[in-house]
């Protein structure tokens, strides 16, 4: 690919291009020819979910025990970025399945739990979505107001509503996030595991997007919800306990930004090599080089920096503000490629037959979920100076 | 049923080649390689025989150095179950010599059913199924595009130029595989992980002397450039004006 | 001084054009080396002995007749062994096929009983002392192989259309031979041949290709190619592999790396944007025509004349303009 300039190939093990390579064409025999009129038509590709979990995409790097590949953490990224090379919508479908939904049942729940959801999760039989946003806390968790309240017998009755759900009006189950008993402090969070069915629930789509067009993204409500003790995940506890998971799809994205900046970089590319102007390929001209170099340049550093990521997060020695710099800097400068390429096409940049303008518009919604670039911004600036800047 | 399936690793062929420094090779630097199509799919009629028989056990074997062991494992990963790997340096252009080390290791598997792709863009031969069943004794049948086999027996379809034939064969045979025959399966990431726990056993290829040697390699010359005549059917006269009195072929 | 032996394609009682460019190239390779004989086997039904002349006429010193009820349909197994039979007993420098699907099915069959190995797609040859060194394309024509072949006898299977066939009339004395193998009791058997419409052109042999592709938008509308076919009257119609995959025309028809190579002397493009799999199949061409909408489409890097536009407008206007054109001969 003319897209591996520093040869980041030779930096993966066999298993790794193979997982990559896999990935790869089923996004280009599969989504690739489909994805622009999906995008037009506001709707995400179902008839892709029974293939993908076919080929172990859902919580790649789960336990095989569970039914998923046991894939190590670059493979995994690997599969975010040829995903996010065919479109943010389908790589958020498998970030929530994998990393928001599976992950923390598989962090966080009962033996019973995993056992019973992640295989299922796996082959696609089960869709999920994680709900922790809601209307008026969304960069601030921690203020969330939807609650759980036990019942004398052990059972729980949640009450709360929960916006911006990717997968939430499709989703069989939903890992809903809410306070516990009288404490209003962010301690006091846990997870549940809520069958979408559940009298009380309800999910509906959120309409006029100009983002992230091919994704379901939902307004879940929840009145008087009643779920049997079972429902809790027993290991959660705190916002700490979402926020790991927010750390393992953030990780994924930053290597999924990196999947839709090489689509981009690639269109410019060809782009710039056929298109005739003024009797030569504008690629022949000096401001489009000045643009393909500085997107590559970009994009090149952007791999570097999601493949050592990966390195230190199979390692086991990543931290959440490690991956919030990635996370930041990847989605930042993905956008700003996918900026460049359609403005490099011209005209025809603004079409969906070409994918630049499709990522730009994608890449925003990216930009602003899962830590906004801002968020992401205030928590590397606490890291380096040990002074928070989120609290008067 | 015992099935073999020879794969070969070939080079993508979307690149502009270039000529290696001896001039007799091509430069490796910047080509990524992958199992040939036509392999893949014979590696694909052999998993589906064996899925619908409920039996039977899928082997794959390449020559070739070391890194061939990749394809191998590409074919183990879709789900064969072993592999053989005879090794040499470097894959000969002669399909003769590749065949005869070939037929070698095949003879002593005592296979029911040898599949090959009907050729391999690379060398562009597509001599080496025919003339391994020719070595081996057994019946061939080439660039079939469907296959259907029962109680040691099977037909299939072969495409020629503006016909179809349609063969009835015994076992054990000999088959290449053309397109059409199937879509081959991506190895799925679980089948990634189990390939690397099948066995893969490594010897060397027994290689004779090759009767054809590769003396020179060179780009052919490019199309000089054409033109565009005109746009939609006003520039049609001129077109077959051209064609009448510059090409000559009217 | 050497005898050529060459491999004359046949199908029922009629030698294919790639037949007789067969015995055409044995003559050229024989008198390049001093003026040997050339020797054509001819396999067939009854019925396929009278063909035998027409082989003469091209240079054939000996025409080896076999004749057999047996041979309606190509049978692999007693074309190779016969076949490898008299070359053994004929003591051959070269022995010359075709690379077509009966070719490719039964030269590396002769070659592999003679012990020896065999290039197929050959562009050109010359002898050279004691190797023969043929021209042949690899990586699907992007290079091209100068090979010496070494063995004796050398076997080659020749590219269709790359030589035409011409006259040169020899004595054509013809021997008749039995098959070396009964007929009705390989192996492999043919059932059914079932040819694909009454006179229809092969791809590989026919001077003229019409190919559709995507930009046609629907099955039905290769209608339009087979038009324009029909006027030139000497052509076939292929199409690239997307059109195939969606099964609006059979695989058989496919142009490309996976499907047939075509050298024609003229081929016409017809909503095809030449993707490099399609190119890897018509390349040599000689003389490549491209209708497409979109004008940076890759296939008018390669074509000789384009036209841009609209193919459902254009297409009808030249089938009609090929008409006139033909009329006027």
């Amino acid at each position: 690919m003319a897209t591996d300039f520093y040869n980041i190939d030779s930096a993966l093990s066999e298993e790794e291009r193979a997982v990559r390579d896999t990935v790869r064409a089923f996004v280009d025999e599969k989504v690739l020819p489909i994805i622009g009129d999906c995008y037009i038509e506001g709707r995400f590709p179902k008839e892709l979910i029974p293939e993908m979990a076919e080929l172990g995409m859902f919580g790649a790097n789960l336990p095989e025990e569970y039914g998923c590949a046991g894939l190590n953490n670059v493979s995994y990224g690997l599969i975010m970025q040829e995903l996010e090379r065919g479109d943010s919508g389908v790589r958020s479908f498998a970030s929530v399945q994998g990393a928001l939904v599976m992950y923390p049942i598989y962090a966080f729940g009962s033996e019973e739990q995993k056992r019973h959801y992640l295989p299922k999760m796996a082959s696609g039989e089960i869709i999920g979505c994680f709900g922790l946003t809601e209307p008026d806390y969304g960069s601030n968790p921690s203020g969330m107001i939807t609650t759980a309240r036990e019942q004398k017998d052990g059972s729980w009755v949640i009450n709360g509503a929960k916006m911006w759900i990717t997968n939430g009006s499709t989703a069989q189950v939903a890992i809903i996030w809410a306070k516990t008993g009288d404490d209003k402090s962010d301690k006091s969070i846990r997870g549940f595991i809520v069958p979408t069915d559940t009298p009380g629930f309800s999910g509906k789509d959120q309409k006029g997007k100009l983002s992230l067009r091919a994704s379901d993204t939902s307004e879940l409500v929840l009145q008087d919800v009643k779920l049997p003790a079972t429902a809790l995940l027993p290991k959660s506890g705190g916002i700490r306990s979402p926020l790991m998971c927010l750390t393992q799809a953030r990780y994924g994205i930053s290597w999924g930004a990196m999947g839709a900046a090489m689509a981009c970089y690639e269109e410019a590319l060809d782009y710039a090599g056929n298109r005739v102007m003024f009797g030569k390929p504008i690629g022949g001209f000096q401001i489009q080089q000045q643009r393909l170099a500085e997107m590559l340049t970009e994009l090149v550093k952007g791999q570097l920096l999601a493949l050592h990521l990966g390195r230190l997060k199979d390692a086991g020695t990543f931290t959440p503000q490690q991956v919030s710099l990635a996370k930041r800097n990847n989605v930042s400068i993905a956008t700003d490629i996918a900026r460049e390429a359609r403005r490099l096409l011209g005209a025809n940049g603004i079409l969906a037959e070409y994918s630049s303008m499709r990522h730009m518009a994608n890449l925003e919604s990216v930009y602003t979920y899962e830590g906004t670039h801002d968020i992401h911004t205030l928590i590397l600036g606490q890291a380096v100076t040990g002074l928070s800047a989120f609290e008067g | 049923m015992k099935i073999a399936v020879c794969v070969k690793r070939v080079p993508d062929m979307d690149v502009r080649f270039k000529i290696g420094g001896d001039g007799t090779s091509l430069d490796e630097a910047g080509l990524k390689f992958d199992i040939n199509d036509f392999d893949a799919w014979a590696v694909e009629a052999a998993l589906q025989l064996k899925e619908k028989a409920g039996a039977g056990e899928v082997t794959v074997i390449s020559l070739g150095p070391d890194v061939v062991q990749e394809t191998i494992r590409k074919a183990l990963s879709m789900g064969a179950d072993k592999g053989v790997h005879l090794k040499a340096d470097r894959v000969p252009f002669d399909g003769f010599t590749i065949a005869k080390a070939l037929a070698e290791e095949l003879k002593a598997g005592a296979y029911d059913l040898v599949l090959f792709g009907k050729i391999s863009p690379d060398s562009s031969n597509g001599v080496v199924g025919p003339m391994v069943a020719e070595l081996m004794g057994v019946p061939c049948v080439t660039a079939i595009s469907s296959l259907e086999i029962a109680n040691g027996r099977g037909t299939a379809k072969r495409e020629l130029e503006g016909a179809q034939e349609m063969v009835e064969f015994s076992l054990p045979v000999v088959l290449t595989v053309d397109e059409g025959l199937n879509t081959a399966r991506y190895p799925s990431l679980k089948g990634i992980m189990a390939a690397k726990k099948k066995p893969l056993e490594s010897k060397p290829a027994q290689l004779a002397e090759p009767q054809v040697k590769v003396r020179k390699l060179e780009l052919p010359p490019d199309r000089k450039a054409g033109r565009i005549v005109g746009e939609g059917a006003a520039a049609v006269p001129e077109l077959v004006r051209l064609l009448q009195t510059e090409a000559k072929v009217l | 001084m050497a005898n050529i032996f060459a491999f004359v394609e046949t199908r029922g009682t009629d030698i294919r054009k790639v037949g007789l460019e067969a015995v055409t190239a044995a003559r050229m390779l024989a008198d390049g080396s001093g003026g040997g004989e050339v020797h054509a086997l001819l396999l067939g039904p009854p019925g396929i002995a009278a063909k035998a002349p027409q082989a003469a006429q091209h240079g054939a010193d000996v025409v080896i007749v076999v004749e057999h009820a047996g041979l309606a349909n190509y049978n692999a197994e007693v074309a190779a062994s016969t076949t490898a039979d008299r070359i053994k007993s004929g003591g051959y420098r070269a022995a010359i096929f075709s690379t077509t699907a009966q070719g490719r099915d039964v030269a590396p069959r002769v070659a592999a009983r003679l012990g020896v190995s065999i290039v197929t797609d050959v562009l050109s040859f010359e002898v050279e002392g004691d190797a023969i060194v043929v021209r042949h394309p690899v990586n699907i024509g992007k290079v091209i192989a100068t090979l010496a072949i070494s063995a004796t006898p050398a076997v080659l299977a020749m590219r269709p259309n790359v030589i035409s066939p011409a006259e040169n009339p020899k004595a054509g004395k013809v021997e008749n031979a039995q098959p070396s193998v009964d007929p009705g009791a390989t192996r492999v058997k043919v059932t059914e041949t079932r040819v694909g419409g009454a006179g229809k052109l092969d791809l590989a042999e026919a001077p003229v290709v019409i190919a559709g592709g995507r930009g046609l938008k629907a099955a039905e509308n290769f209608k339009l190619v087979e038009d324009l076919a029909d006027a030139f009257g000497n052509a076939a119609v292929g199409a690239t592999r997307a059109v195939t995959d969606d099964g609006w025309r059979p695989h058989s028809d496919q142009i490309g790396q996976t499907g047939r190579l075509v050298s024609p002397e003229l081929y016409i493009a017809v909503g095809i944007s030449g993707a490099v799999q399609h190119l890897a199949g018509m390349r040599t061409s000689k003389t490549i025509v491209a209708v497409n909408k979109d004008k940076d489409a890759p296939i008018f890097k390669i074509a000789d004349y384009g036209i841009v536009g609209d193919v459902f407008e254009i297409v009808p206007a030249l089938t009609a303009a090929i008409r006139e054109a033909k009329k006027g001969h």
